[in-house]
């Protein structure tokens, strides 16, 4: 077994031993360490592995493969490249810090049990290379934060969980498709039934089936990132979701997608990735530029995350279809990024919902003059949003710009806006909130030493990665540029017409 | 070259310690250990740049490498400084003059709720600023340009319960963003064909530009200049940048920060040469921009708008300067505006000051006897800017206005109507603030404003010795060059050398001493007994010519109309009504009633759960068999 075995493992077994665990109420908080306890050995493993991996590099790390159902091709087939390295490291530091966040709830049990699945669903996702695994890694993680939503949740989240859960329910359906049509055309030519994403890598597909493939797999990834049009679950979401299942939804699962874009539609569709290279790109910027205009018009400042989630990770689409080195990398560096401002974020917003009862930036105001050190903390991240140089948020920013600059020019010219229209609505939103005078005489308790313990870790990680973002960098670019250069060396697609490409999908490749 | 790491370090650490200690050092201990940090920064800029002087001129760029900062493909970037005659010049005066504000800021702040603050932000905005200027590379001087204008937002807002200081420090930072794509963009184009963006490569190799990206590249930077340093279309900020406590307009708004985009250009000066229709441009929005704000300033009411109108005009001028490839000149005004600029800006202050925050000139008058130094520093810091011989602005603003006449003489023209304006509308304020009738009683209910307590005076006096005498730096003739030469191995072939005649070397500076006295006696005349003369003072020009106002009701007005029409029409209905099916099983299975329905839900999934612990189950077995 390795690390990546453990990873998964751990969690999992938390998940199965926490339903059992009947403590009487007075102890439910044990249930609350135990959560904690495994998300920090969690932490440890993945920080460990990232210390154990191998620089200069861009073949997969830590692999385990066990022939699993083996009729069908399957395998429990895990490994690591740079990539997949930095978001399982994402995902550890979330995690703990989501699991402290926990506090005051009803039900330990299920919110810990809850959590470990997802947790446990998250780095299965991150390290899976095997494309039936990971699909089931995939739809695992719907499960939990379906239930941390409707049962955990503020206000009608009821109704947001189902919205959630039908909006990436039909993403998975085309996934689902997808990868079997693509394992079955596979069998066909080779007459070798896999699963095995190095295997399917090589697969020689039509024009347009490659095309229907692509979209398939890029829709479930579109609305799980989200990617503009796909979004609209996503602000109803994370404006109900608790605060600590919002810190993963937003932080981590939000790089789902975009990871599976990298790792599926890149690797298994270099040539079919070049050629619908303008339509992501073009949903790119348009999430990027849109995102920001909505955000704008937001009142909500739960909604207003989520939209400039979407403009953010617009940033991240570009990056990844833009076929650079610099774009890849900054986008992977952004997930990263992206995950930590928001996570931060989202703690941030949930204090001021535990003060206050509400997001609604114009019932708020002043909060400033009330409490300083939470304004200066809150003006930290929002400046690492804006993309400050200095804070993580430019690096990643700053190098997909770049990327896409030298290989899609005229996109990077549009998207540069984002860079004014986050300023725009980020500060006009801090503005509302904290400046003025405040609007009543309500207290404002500013951060407590255990909040404060709480965002230092997030904190810390958007200045450190800011001014030395290179250990990262250096993990990331042989993959990156591995990737690309698969990408860009693929022989270009055959032409072939779209009724064939349906039926070829329809029977499985055969003719 | 360590000690360039010290000029960087010592507001670094002053930063750090007053963000960590400052609330417990308190007022006035905060202030004393950011005035420290900064003069021995100062210090240590001093020593640079006598160890520079030690070298042969053809070897006086020296680097400081600390670390690898960026890398992905074939993208590097390293945190590293540069100490070479330009960036010496910049640190020399920026921490020189912030030294001074530093020390002024501990008697203009004191009693502020936020004294420990305030010194916070300025430490920031030091170190931020000698990382601009001191950076080998575009992204590390991407970092302290971004670095300054962070800081200029928190400072502008300093007051933050006024809603005018909260708006006016995000409107500075938007504005400026707007320049920061032109620098983004101009870095890619530099990083595409030259394959770096360090300095130390790219302007050696800028001659291997085509033109027509040379013009592209200048002209993107130039756009981000003129957001920094207020030039025509995106000065409005500057204006509202004035909500700032004075003392900060001082640093940031007139000597240092607002100059970076000037300094930028002149960094880029190998680019820049290759750009000829970059570069003319350039020289035509500098000097409109002079002409511009300088007729504004001749109408405000307020005495920080007048100063920070002149500012403008005064970039106008330095921008002229670079236009026209004087770029000596143009960092030779940037030095002296620096003094004088600063020093206007903390007369002005310590007008305010003693006159409970009043800002308006019409409630001033008759404090030359009540403020003798404040009076008379402001007086010579006029002389100085207005070009009156022998202060430093005859010499600095005449060499840019010698160039632009070598280069076409409209330029020349504007500028020196431009020179009348400046002697006429400081003139003005020194008037009207000092002489005349005393309009204060009711500002000040009964008591005499008071001359201000010596912490300000000193800096002030200091400011008026180097404004009064830094035309020494770089007289016009042969081997009193000192600036020039210090300078021009920077420039190399960039700088442009226009002949002019024997009898142009005469006329021209005699015709700017000519008209620097005209302006003065103009003003003495219509303002030495007047407060007010309405027709002298046109509302167009009261408002700025209504920029702002315009750009108020367009772009303000109609881009939040846009994100609200985004947000409470677009989206809910069309976007997510749209997005095919999904959208429409949503309703569907909401429509079958939530409670049925969610248990569906939770029953799929449940299943699910089970069914893929089945499956594990299995691997597990199989594994271990």
């Amino acid at each position: 077994m390795t690390v990546l075995d453990w990873l998964i493992a751990l969690p999992a077994l938390g998940a199965l031993v926490v339903p059992m665990m009947s403590l009487p109420p007075e102890n439910q908080r044990l249930i609350r360490y135990f959560g904690i306890a495994i998300a920090l050995v969690e932490l440890g493993l993945a920080i460990g592995m990232a210390v154990a991996f191998k620089l200069h590099t861009s073949s997969y790390q830590f692999v385990t493969k066990v022939h699993w159902i083996g009729a069908f091709g399957i395998a429990w087939y895990l490994g690591a490249d740079g990539i997949s390295l930095v978001l399982v490291l994402l995902t550890a530091v979330l995690f703990a810090i989501a699991m402290f966040t926990m506090k005051g709830v009803k039900d330990y049990r299920a919110y810990v049990g809850w959590m470990l699945l997802l947790e446990a669903a998250c780095m299965g996702s991150f390290t899976a290379l095997d494309l039936f695994l990971f699909f089931v890694f995939f739809e695992l993680t719907l499960v939990p934060s379906y239930f941390l939503i409707s049962d955990f949740g503020l206000g009608a989240s009821g109704r947001a969980a189902i919205k959630f859960f039908v909006y990436t329910f039909a993403g998975s359906a085309l996934l689902l498709v997808g990868i079997v049509s693509l394992v079955f055309i596979h069998d066909h030519q080779t007459g070798h039934l896999t699963f095995s994403l190095p295997a399917l890598m090589h697969t020689r597909l039509p024009k347009g089936t490659a095309i229907l493939l692509f979209l398939a797999f890029a829709a479930a990834f579109a609305v799980k990132t989200p990617i503009f049009p796909f979004h609209t679950w996503s602000p109803d979401t994370y404006r109900s979701a608790p605060i600590p299942a919002v810190v993963i939804l937003a932080g981590v699962m939000a790089k789902l997608g975009a990871y599976g874009l990298i790792r599926f539609n890149l690797e298994l569709f270099p040539a079919t990735s070049r050629e619908l290279a303008w339509l992501m790109l073009t949903l790119g910027v348009v999430g990027i530029l849109y995102g920001a205009i909505v955000a704008a018009g937001e009142r909500d400042l739960g909604r207003m995350v989520a939209y400039s989630s979407l403009s953010h990770m617009g940033f991240i689409v570009l990056g990844i279809f833009a076929f650079s080195t610099e774009g890849l990398s900054g986008s992977t560096l952004q997930m990263v990024n992206h995950g930590i401002y928001t996570a931060a974020i989202f703690l941030l917003l949930g204090m001021i919902y535990e003060r206050r009862g509400t997001l609604d930036m114009n019932k708020l105001g002043g909060l400033q003059k009330k409490a300083p050190i939470f304004a200066g903390v809150f003006i930290l991240v929002v400046m690492g949003m804006i993309g400050l140089p200095g804070l993580n948020g430019f690096v990643g920013e700053f190098l997909i710009l770049l990327g896409t600059f030298i290989t899609h020019r005229w996109w990077a010219v549009v998207a540069v806006l984002g860079v004014v229209l986050s300023a725009v609505y980020l500060l006009w939103m801090y503005q509302r909130v904290f400046h003025g005078e405040a609007k009543d005489d309500r207290s404002f308790r500013d951060l407590a030493p255990r909040e404060a313990l709480l965002l230092l870790p997030l904190v810390a990680l958007i200045v450190v990665l800011g001014v030395y973002p290179i250990p990262l960098l250096s993990r990331i670019n042989p993959t990156t540029s591995a990737i690309v250069h698969h990408v860009a060396s693929a022989p270009a697609l055959g032409n072939s017409g779209a009724p064939q490409a349906v039926a070829s999908i329809v029977t499985g490749g055969a003719k | 070259m360590l000690v360039l790491g010290l000029v960087i370090g010592f507001p670094l650490l002053g930063f750090l310690v007053l963000l960590a200690f400052g609330k417990r050092i308190g007022d006035p201990g905060a202030g004393w250990v950011g005035t420290i940090a900064i003069a021995l920064s100062f210090v240590a800029a001093v020593v640079t740049w006598i160890l520079l002087l030690s070298k042969h001129a053809g070897q006086r760029t020296q680097v400081l490498r600390l670390f690898q900062w960026i890398h992905a493909g074939g993208f590097h970037v390293n945190i590293t400084f540069r100490a070479d005659p330009l960036s010496v010049v910049m640190m020399l005066f920026v921490t020189g003059v912030a030294a001074l504000i530093h020390l002024y800021s501990i008697g203009y702040m004191k009693r502020d709720a936020r004294f420990h603050q305030f010194f916070v932000y300025l430490n920031l905005f030091v170190f931020s600023m000698l990382v601009l200027v001191t950076a080998n590379n575009l992204p590390l001087t991407f970092l302290g340009w971004e670095g300054v204008g962070a800081c200029s937002y928190w400072l502008i807002s300093f007051w933050f319960e006024r809603p005018s200081a909260a708006s006016a420090g995000k409107k500075a930072f938007i504005i400026n963003r707007i320049g920061d794509m032109g620098f983004m963009l101009g870095t890619f184009l530099v990083f595409e064909n030259l394959h770096s963006v360090s300095y130390s490569q790219v302007l050696p190799a800028a001659h291997r530009l085509p033109a027509g990206t040379a013009e592209a590249i200048a002209l993107l930077f130039f756009l981000a200049a003129a957001g920094k340093s207020a030039q025509l279309p995106l000065f409005t900020w500057l204006l509202d940048a004035m909500e700032g406590p004075t003392p900060v307009s001082a640093l940031i708004h007139a000597a240092t920060m607002v100059t970076a985009g000037v300094y930028l250009m002149a960094r880029l000066s190998p680019i820049l040469a290759l750009a000829h229709a970059a570069s003319t441009t350039i020289a035509i929005i500098g000097v409109v921009t002079a002409f511009v704000a300088a007729m504004a300033a001749t109408s405000q009411t307020d005495i920080k708008k007048i100063v920070a109108f002149s500012t403008v005009s005064q970039l106008g001028y330095m921008m002229l300067g670079i236009g026209t490839g004087a770029y000596v000149a143009a960092i030779f005004l940037m030095v002296t505006h620096a003094f004088y600029k600063a020093l206007i800006f903390l007369s002005s202050g310590s007008v305010i000051h003693s006159l409970d925050s009043e800002q308006s000139i019409r409630r001033m008058g008759a404090l030359a006897k009540l403020m003798p130094i404040t009076a008379w520093t402001m007086i010579i810091a006029w002389l100085s800017i207005a070009g009156v011989p022998p202060f430093s602005g005859f010499f600095s603003k005449g060499s840019i206005l010698e160039d632009a006449f070598g280069r076409n003489e409209l330029l020349w023209v504007v500028g020196v109507v431009t020179a009348l304006l400046t002697a006429y509308y400081m003139g003005r304020l020194v008037f009207v603030v000092f002489y005349g009738k005393p309009r204060w009683q009711e500002v000040t209910k009964g008591h005499e404003p008071h001359e201000s307590p010596r912490i300000m005076t000193i800096p002030l006096i200091v400011l008026a010795v180097a404004a009064a005498v830094a035309g020494l730096l770089n007289l016009p003739y042969s081997g009193l060059r000192f600036l020039h030469n210090w300078l021009s191995p920077v420039f190399g072939s960039a700088l442009v050398s226009y002949h002019l005649s024997a009898s142009e070397k005469v006329l021209l500076p005699a015709t700017d001493a000519v008209v620097a006295l005209l302006g003065v006696v103009i003003a003495w005349r219509l303002w030495r007994n007047h407060s007010e003369r309405k027709a002298l003072e046109p509302t167009v020009l009261l408002k700025g010519w209504y920029l702002d106002s315009f750009y108020d009701r367009t772009f303000a007005r109609g881009g939040t109309a846009l994100a609200k029409f985004g947000d409470r029409v677009v989206d809910p209905t069309i976007i997510d009504g749209a997005v095919g099916g999904v959208a429409w099983l949503f309703r569907w299975v909401g429509g079958l009633g939530r409670k049925v329905q969610s248990g569906l839900v939770r029953s799929y999934l449940l299943i699910m759960v089970g069914g893929i612990v089945v499956m594990l189950a299995y691997v597990l077995v199989s594994a271990a068999r």
